[in-house]
């Protein structure tokens, strides 16, 4: 079972690479819209990532409203 | 017609194969001019069964397959007319796009979506339509349109319910969300999934295959396993537009078309 802090760092990784952002630009707390310069279409594309990364399913709903890759790791942690 | 350079779709014939492109910036938005160029191609469709197998559709744009129907247009177009006047014209654009997506439905020919990226409400229901849906592994499916206080109206449940379980269909519609291209194969709303950048190179490799049989078989068998469900079609589009008729719809849509914020795509 991974920790909360290995969910978080894998998803920080995994948008770090695929959004093309330095890893050390990007922590935990960090509004990811903002700091990956993304629009909801892009934010999908993101939870499709994490989908298949985490061998997951991540209804939309449950990450309505969430903005920082912190509370995005929970929401993913309460699915593993 | 064997080929056609649109603006807002092509198609041309190609080993066998009819392909419709889409290209409509931003995400395939289907209004009035896709729905023009649409009856287009269903003609040409018409005429290509003499001398092809399959039809693939795709898009070109990166978004993905569609984001479905453009509801700037709709919301733009319905707002200065009475309730009345504007469910009419929804019923009447309703009435043009089922008979587009039945032509597709009931085409002899075998027809393929390739799809990636988004594939929402009526680009969700454009590619029910179609015999074999290819998916991008990067593809979701979803169908918002219970967040607008509507429910699909370009065939979407009736099509849905033809396909898969009920489970499912509920899932979809009554909580809005999306789901991934691995779960739309688990639950056999997909035939088969391709890498990033695939699906289309997949879909043509399937129509290369479906063009080694028979055309009288393939059809013959398409019109056993593939009836089109009319009524319920048509029931569909009364309720569409029993709920459009509602002033708490041009609301949604009000909202939907003025939010400059970055999540209108999420639920």
């Amino acid at each position: 079972m991974k920790t909360l802090e290995q969910t978080t760092e894998e998803i920080l990784g995994l948008a770090a690479l695929h959004f093309k952002v330095p890893r050390e630009q990007l922590s935990a707390g960090d509004d990811f819209y903002r700091k990956l310069k993304i629009d909801s279409l892009q934010a999908l594309d993101l939870l499709t990532r994490l989908e298949h990364h985490f061998g997951i399913e991540l209804p939309d709903y449950e990450v309505q409203g969430v903005t920082d890759f912190r509370t995005l790791a929970t929401r993913i942690q309460a699915r593993l | 017609m064997t080929h056609h350079q649109g603006k807002t779709l092509s198609w041309e014939i190609k080993d066998g194969a009819l392909e419709l492109a889409l290209h409509h910036p931003p995400a395939n938005e289907i209004g009035t001019a896709m729905l023009a160029e649409l009856e287009m191609f269903v003609r040409a469709l018409a005429k290509a069964e003499s001398n092809c197998s399959a039809v693939i559709i795709h898009s070109r744009q990166p978004a993905g397959f569609s984001a479905g129907a453009d509801l700037r247009e709709l919301y733009t177009q319905a707002r200065p007319l009475t309730p009345a006047k504007r469910t009419a014209g929804v019923r009447k654009f309703l009435k043009r796009i089922h008979s587009v997506l039945n032509a597709l439905d009931a085409s002899p020919l075998t027809t393929i979506a390739a799809v990636h990226g988004v594939v929402f409400g009526g680009g969700f229901e454009l590619a029910l339509a179609c015999d074999l849906i290819v998916a991008d592994k990067m593809a979701r499916f979803c169908f918002p349109e219970l967040r607008l206080g509507l429910v699909p109206g370009f065939g979407g449940i009736p099509r849905l319910k033809r396909d898969v379980g009920n489970a499912v269909v509920r899932d979809l519609l009554f909580t809005g969300r999306s789901i991934n291209a691995a779960k739309a194969l688990a639950v056999g709303l997909v035939s088969q999934t391709a890498g990033e950048g695939e699906a289309l190179r997949v879909a043509r490799a399937t129509a290369a295959q479906i063009s080694k049989f028979d055309r009288d078989t393939s059809a013959a068998a398409k019109r056993f396993l593939k009836p089109i469900p009319r009524e319920e079609l048509r029931h569909e589009i009364d309720i569409f537009c029993v709920l459009f008729a509602r002033p708490a719809v041009m609301e949604s849509l009000r909202k939907f078309v003025e939010d400059k914020g970055a999540h209108p795509y999420l639920p």
